[in-house]
């Protein structure tokens, strides 16, 4: 048998270029986006308000209240550590400036100043003693979830003698604060809340960050694999602890959200809002183990949620049926996710 | 033991002196000593083999030069400058990059992210200069023969020595005036080991100091101008290359005495047999030499 032989060629031909739209299903909130089509879609056959232009405020704001947290948590999900304290955190937040304001009669700036700092402290807590233990940050901050949840309650009850903290309506610097978190404006027929103005920006900054400076190269790094990241010079500990900060800033701005949107908090609220953060970044395609991801998804999966909770009641469902359907959603919403990837990587 | 001492002393009065020198260190893990008394001098130009069995501290030597591990017992220096290492950036910004066995790329991020890991080129407020990174990633990587088509692939789905590859051509590009290689041909083709002794040549060239890291003698005598065989945690040869054979370097190696032994227990196999499989009952009809010997 004669062998022929060709030249080899000079440049690796096995690897041809994809095409645009190859790449665009290649990225990690496509998934996401195709479910978050379908729920659209859906809810505006079966429920007939959802075709008014006047409920997408409040659609947009039901998002909201979920997407700021999970801008932090699709973060720290790709830097390849959880937070399940960042739920009952918005809480701490909220009560720990509406009841220092209170308590010390200050003007509600200083509680909104005193309140970052504890948020910020709590935040730097969680990455140390998981820097320092080495434990899963599954176990540290289940921890801290519970501690926060304790101390809401118990603190509260101490202080203003019931479940909720005492009303600072009427306090100095109430309306300016109410005007920066908890505001809305009218946009056409369309009544915006300012939260989803911060969504917005939040989304814009965290996806800048995560694609386009060094730090994001990190938290990519350090999720995807920690010893790789270390050994060539990054600060593993200093990233992941910087991304425990994060959180627990913006939990104090959703915090801040909470208390000046009612001028109380209820110090029970909060508990199972870190699943939903968690399920937002995952369903905007955050890979559970860390190092892949996108901030851009996990707004997509906060919309879904707020579409999901509202079309129930829109289409004029038992708001009971709400959790089942959620829980369908996000695992159709996850397996298209899952399907696209492997397409996309396929071509 | 005498070839060690007789090195050192070379070491401190040959005209190019050592750029990284280890003098009698130790590593001890509680009351595990996993490498005792060990020498050794990197030269510039010169490529240092580090040869063992599994388990005899070739992996400990080489995390106490990198910088995850600090060492316990001796004197670490590096330009003549006492030194200990307490993490791996201490040891790149004295000029030592380590490519490691599993080396240290994210399998998840793309080519050009993974290049310029730890080392990003930053514009105002952090912001990473991609187009200029990925143009160095590509004139890089083109200068060392890799053709990777697509940068935004991620590393995970290139073969094992497209990757070694990589980080051979990062350490290069960052300044390394020492490459530490773990292992770089072990998971790897006849044809991928020789493209990745060609990069390990051509950073000798380029004057740096190489310490090359294998259980593989064939590998090693091909490049090596120095070879220092590790068992047990200590030094058990260091010779030029002038001294030995690679005869010499791979019974040195397999451990001499005790290759002599497992030979002859081998001899008895017979290597022309074939098994037959009977069928219906699936048991193994063969007379072995083997269990005629055990039994």
């Amino acid at each position: 048998m004669a062998s022929t032989l060709t030249a080899p060629p000079t440049v690796d031909d096995r690897v041809s270029s994809r095409s645009l739209g190859a790449r665009l299903l290649s990225r990690p909130e496509v998934g996401s986006l195709v479910g978050a089509v379908v729920v659209l879609v859906f809810f505006l056959i079966v429920a007939p308000p959802f075709r008014e232009l006047a409920t997408t405020g409040t659609i947009l704001y039901q998002s909201a209240l979920i997407g700021v947290m999970a801008v932090p948590v699709a973060l720290l999900m790709i830097g390849g550590e959880f937070d399940l304290s960042a739920g009952v955190a918005v809480t701490t937040a909220g009560l720990t400036a509406g009841l220092f304001s209170y308590q010390f009669s200050t003007n509600v700036w200083v509680g909104v100043a005193v309140s970052l700092v504890v948020m910020i402290c709590i935040g730097a807590f969680n990455g140390w003693l998981l820097m320092r233990t080495g434990l899963p940050s599954f176990l540290v901050t289940l921890g801290t979830f519970f501690i926060l949840q304790g101390l809401n309650l118990g603190v509260t009850r101490v202080l203003s003698g019931t479940v909720s903290s005492n009303s600072i309506s009427d306090m100095d610097g109430f309306s300016s604060a109410q005007a920066v978190f908890a505001s809305e404006f009218k946009l056409g027929p369309l009544n915006v809340k300012i939260l989803v103005v911060w969504w917005i920006v939040f989304v814009a900054l965290g996806t800048w960050v995560l694609l386009k400076t060094k730090v994001g190269n990190w938290i990519f790094a350090v999720g995807g694999d920690a010893a790789a990241a270390r050994a060539v010079g990054v600060p593993v500990k200093r990233v992941k602890i910087g991304l425990f900060i994060t959180v627990g800033v913006f939990a104090w701005f959703s915090g801040m959200h909470l208390l000046f949107n009612q001028a109380v908090v209820q110090s029970g609220e909060g508990v199972g809002k870190e699943f939903i953060y968690i399920i937002a970044a995952v369903v905007g395609g955050c890979l559970l183990t860390g190092g892949y991801g996108s901030v851009v998804g996990s707004a997509i999966g906060a919309l879904i949620f707020g579409m999901t909770q509202l079309g129930v009641v829109y289409a004029g469902w038992n708001a009971d049926w709400f959790k089942a359907f959620l829980g369908v959603m996000l695992l159709l919403a996850t397996i298209v996710n899952l399907a696209v990837k492997r397409r996309a990587d396929l071509r | 033991m005498s070839t060690t001492t007789g090195f050192a002393e070379e070491a401190t009065t040959s005209p190019t002196s050592p750029i990284v020198h280890l003098d009698d260190v130790g590593k001890s893990y509680g009351n595990v000593h996993a490498l005792r008394g060990v020498t050794l001098a990197v030269r510039q130009g010169e490529i240092t083999c580090v040869l063992g069995d599994n388990g005899a501290g070739k992996s400990t030597l080489i995390k106490i030069i990198a910088g995850l591990h600090e060492h316990t017992d001796g004197v670490l220096s590096v330009n003549g400058e006492e030194r200990r290492f307490s993490s791996p950036r201490e040891s790149l910004d004295s000029g030592i990059a380590t490519v490691y066995q599993d080396l240290a790329l994210a399998p998840l991020m793309s080519v050009w992210r993974n290049f310029f890991l730890g080392n990003e080129i930053t514009k105002a407020l952090g912001t990473m200069d991609a187009t200029k990174m990925k143009r160095i990633a590509h004139e890089e990587l083109t200068k060392m023969g890799i053709s990777i088509p697509n940068l935004e692939q991620p590393v995970g789905m290139l073969s094992g020595g497209q990757r070694q590859c990589i980080a051979i051509a990062r350490a290069i590009y960052f300044g390394a005036k020492v490459l530490i290689l773990d292992e770089p041909t072990a998971a790897l083709g006849v044809k991928q080991s020789g493209v990745v002794l060609k990069y390990i040549v051509k950073a000798r060239d380029a004057g740096l100091g190489v310490v090359f890291i294998t259980h593989n003698p064939h590998h090693a005598y091909l490049v090596g101008n120095h070879f220092v065989v590790l068992k047990l945690g200590r030094v058990s040869l260091d010779t030029h290359r002038a001294d030995i054979s690679l005869e010499q370097l791979t019974n040195e190696m397999a451990g001499g005495s005790e290759l002599e032994a497992l030979s002859h227990e081998l001899r008895g196999v017979d290597p022309e047999l074939v098994v037959e499989r009977v069928e219906g009952n699936g048991q193994v009809a063969v007379e072995s030499p083997l269990d005629k010997g055990a039994g």
